[in-house]
């Protein structure tokens, strides 16, 4: 592996606003009076519930295990009495299942899975079975499971730990590497152990010297590289952050495993720690509440189930109505209509977005300005495919290689006629891959 | 009785009033007005300079072209019962474009004829902003070239310094006696000879051309791959047999070249989208330019060659359509 990051082409610079939440350290959230766990927080089929209603469950029992391979099971963030099995509002602003856990107050421990202290010579399959067994997925925001990861059907030579934290605002995993870089760095050494491979290496981009200074303390120990990454949006795109650290081009529509790596985000690592070191599922994550609306933006240690308000309240509330709530950064997080959206496994920032940032614009005729084309870390043409999808023609779309899109929303961010080009490859990859879907079925 | 109040509630958002969107949720601060009012700053140093060199006659004119493409546009969105557009910039940059590419001794009723042209045949019919396949400043001056040779090709004589002169006084332009040079060099550098208002001052040009590149207004390709080919095509034919044609540094700086290759070539909606097209593009450009200075019978081949090129940009941009990130398969790996 070459030694000087690469630069991947393309991306942005936007305002990181990151110095809002950057130097808070992390609190525990106080342990609220019930929590609605929403049941679907990975990629992949749903876990299936094995809980009733009225059930007692202490924290870390199973609400519901994993119902296939490409699943995780879900864990109860704390002890109590399973009130009820409803619909709640879901990230995607669609209703969706959920547990409601009304806690007893007592915050305790079921039987959790044993301690693997002796990691460096356990059974790898074991470690990875453990992985599964505490419901870890990437908590970049992708929410895909980490032991499938974990399962290449090709050879690897490179374990990555992202984490770049390329979004604006977002600092929850810069705290988390500085706070907990010894959690880090040992997840990465289990997760190479489980792969066969002889160290790793964490990509951090370079305006979080001090959380680099801290992993470097203890990265040699157990052979692990910190390598600082030029700071760009969007730096933390999986294929992106591969090109930067090996020089390989992940295949399109391939799969990093593809470039021969395996990708997995820094607090995904620490959680494989927990799962491995202290026997503890993935109950709780570190989240970044912010935006310039909040009275005391920070980060916070948060149980699955916890209500957007209640992190809300934590952060003091609101100085001024922001434009819109979003779980994620503001280049690829989704956009709420509702307080009662919970915390899940790939809530990495609780945002606010005020008004007058908020980008709210008519779309106006592209001028063929060719800023897009420039900023595409894809390297394919956004406006010319915009076109092709404002007069519907998807076949032409998906031939100037739409589906290679990340969606990372670098070019709708550059626009100066606001066009929605996001949009239209969202709509032009659906339009397409279920084209696909009838042609297989044919 | 009223109640105590005690510390102030926490306020959270109102979830009726959260927009849902798509993402991104920020953006850059940029907008069409933006550019364009920034490609009308670097037009400035050559607005002065032919304001010096020709008098208010030259202000007349510009501010004539200027005006009426706007009012041109606002018309015809009134009657098209469009959407007013004049304050995108566009159409400001048009009539600016237009009086660079006109002599100071322009008759009013000239101008504005320029501007339906230019503004109706060269961007509405073809849908306005962003669909016109030619650059409409282009359309109206070859236009009016056909339609007046000989108004169109005759020149005022530069009065450096003195505003007051308004009479046209006809001289030669720098480029119509073939072979023969009529200026100096240190005065076609500063703008000292006839010409079209935009054309004479190279500095001026230069000054604004590179305030486009560095601010990335514009393809620093188009410029380079435009210029690049004409001085190696002239320098080739000069350097073979100078009787032929002028030199190389001759040929940059007299004519309309400069003009053509940072303002006029490099409009974003007539010109290809990638880096890749736009070296095409402009080495195209200066091909046409040089065949059509030095053999053509016109002894300006500068608009004439980018319309042409205007034509070839759906084309160029089709073909130069590169290889998506990760399109190759697994790179070996470097030791
Ligand atoms: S086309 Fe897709 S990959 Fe390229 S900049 Fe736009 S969103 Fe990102
Ligand atoms: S950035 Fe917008 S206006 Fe410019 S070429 Fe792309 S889509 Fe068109």
């Amino acid at each position: 592996m070459s030694d000087k990051p690469r630069k991947f082409k393309g991306g942005v610079h936007p305002n990181d606003s990151k110095a809002l939440s950057a130097a808070k350290a992390v609190q525990d959230a106080p342990l609220l009076d019930s929590y609605n766990v929403i049941v679907h927080q990975n990629i992949g089929a749903p876990p299936e519930v094995i809980v009733k209603k009225g059930d007692t469950v202490k924290k870390g029992d199973l609400l519901a295990k994993a119902s296939g391979f490409v699943s995780v099971p879900l864990h109860a963030p704390t002890s109590g009495t399973v009130s009820a099995l409803e619909k709640c509002p879901g990230p995607t602003c669609i209703s969706v299942p959920s547990i409601t856990i009304t806690a007893d107050g007592e915050d305790a421990w079921g039987d959790c899975m044993e301690p693997i202290s002796d990691w460096q010579n356990a059974d790898p399959a074991a470690l990875k079975q453990r992985v599964a067994d505490a419901g870890i997925v990437g908590m970049g925001g992708a929410g895909f499971p980490s032991h499938v990861k974990l399962s290449p059907n090709k050879p690897i030579d490179t374990l990555i730990l992202n984490g770049a934290e390329c979004e604006p605002y977002l600092t929850a995993d810069h705290r988390l590497m500085l706070e907990e870089a010894e959690k880090v760095v040992l997840g990465a050494a289990i997760l190479a152990r489980i792969l066969g491979l002889n160290g790793a290496t964490i990509g951090v981009e370079n305006n979080k010297p001090d959380a680099i200074e801290e992993l470097n303390k203890i990265a040699g120990k157990y052979n692990v590289k910190v390598q600082g990454l030029r700071v760009n949006y969007p730096q933390g795109a999986e294929k992106q952050l591969i090109y930067a650290l090996t020089g390989r081009e992940v295949p399109i529509g391939g799969l990093p495993m593809d470039a021969g790596c395996v990708v997995q985000n820094v607090a995904s690592a620490a959680a494989v720690t927990d799962a491995v070191i202290n026997g503890r599922p993935l109950i709780e994550r570190i989240t970044t509440v912010t935006g310039e609306p909040l009275v005391n933006p920070g980060n916070w240690r948060f149980r699955l189930g916890t209500p957007i308000s209640k992190a809300l309240e934590l952060a003091g509330g609101i100085k001024t109505q922001p434009a819109k709530l979003l779980l994620g950064g503001p280049m690829m997080g989704f956009a709420q209509n509702s307080l009662d959206v919970t915390v899940m496994k790939n809530t990495s920032g609780i945002l606010l977005i005020p008004v007058e940032t908020a980008s709210q614009y008519t779309s106006e005729p592209c001028i063929r300005c060719g800023r897009c084309v420039e900023v595409c870390p894809m390297d394919i043409l956004p406006a010319t495919i915009s076109q092709a999808v404002e007069n519907e023609r998807f076949d032409w779309s998906a031939q100037l290689n739409v589906m290679a899109c990340i969606e990372c929303g670098s070019c709708s961010y550059v626009c100066p006629s606001h066009r929605p080009l996001n949009q239209h490859f969202k709509r032009a990859k659906a339009e397409i891959a279920a084209a696909r879907r009838k042609e297989q079925k044919k | 009785m009223a109640e105590e109040t005690t510390t102030p509630a926490i306020q959270l958002p109102d979830a009726t009033k959260l927009v849902v969107s798509n993402s991104p949720h920020i953006r850059g601060n940029e907008t069409i007005s933006k550019v364009m009012v920034q490609v009308l700053l670097a037009l400035l140093p050559a607005a002065i300079a032919a304001v010096w060199f020709f008098g208010l006659a030259a202000l007349k004119v510009m501010v004539l072209c200027t005006v009426g493409c706007i009012a041109v546009e606002e018309i015809w969105n009134k009657c098209t019962k469009r959407a007013t557009t004049w304050k995108d910039g566009s159409a400001a940059i048009t009539g600016l474009l237009l009086a660079m590419n006109l002599s100071s001794g322009t008759p009013w009723w000239i101008c504005i004829l320029g501007c339906l042209l230019a503004i109706i045949l060269g961007k509405q019919l073809f849908g306005g902003l962003g669909f016109n396949p030619f650059n409409p400043a282009l359309v109206a001056r070859v236009a009016l070239l056909i339609g007046f040779p000989s108004l169109m090709t005759s020149w005022v004589a530069p009065t450096p310094g003195n505003l007051t002169v308004c009479d046209a006084m006809t001289g030669a332009t720098p480029l119509g006696a073939q072979g023969e040079a009529v200026a100096s060099l240190a005065d076609l550098f500063s703008g000292n000879v006839g010409g079209c208002l935009g054309e004479t001052s190279a500095l001026a040009l230069l000054l604004g051309g590179a305030f486009l590149i560095v601010r990335k207004l514009i393809k620093w390709q188009v410029p380079a791959a435009f210029i690049g080919t004409v001085v190696v095509i002239s320098g080739l034919v000069h350097a073979i047999n100078p009787e032929i044609t002028q030199t190389p540094i001759y040929h940059v700086l007299a004519g309309g070249l400069l003009i053509g290759a940072f303002f006029m070539a490099t409009d974003m909606v007539t010109s290809p989208m990638t880096a890749k097209g736009a070296l095409i593009f402009g080495c195209g450009c200066g091909l046409i330019t040089s065949v059509i200075r030095i053999w053509g019978g016109y002894p300006e081949g500068v608009s004439f060659s980018i319309l042409f090129m205007n034509a070839l940009t759906p084309l160029i941009d089709r073909y130069t359509i590169g290889k998506p990130f990760g399109y190759i398969r697994v790179k070996k790996e470097a030791a």
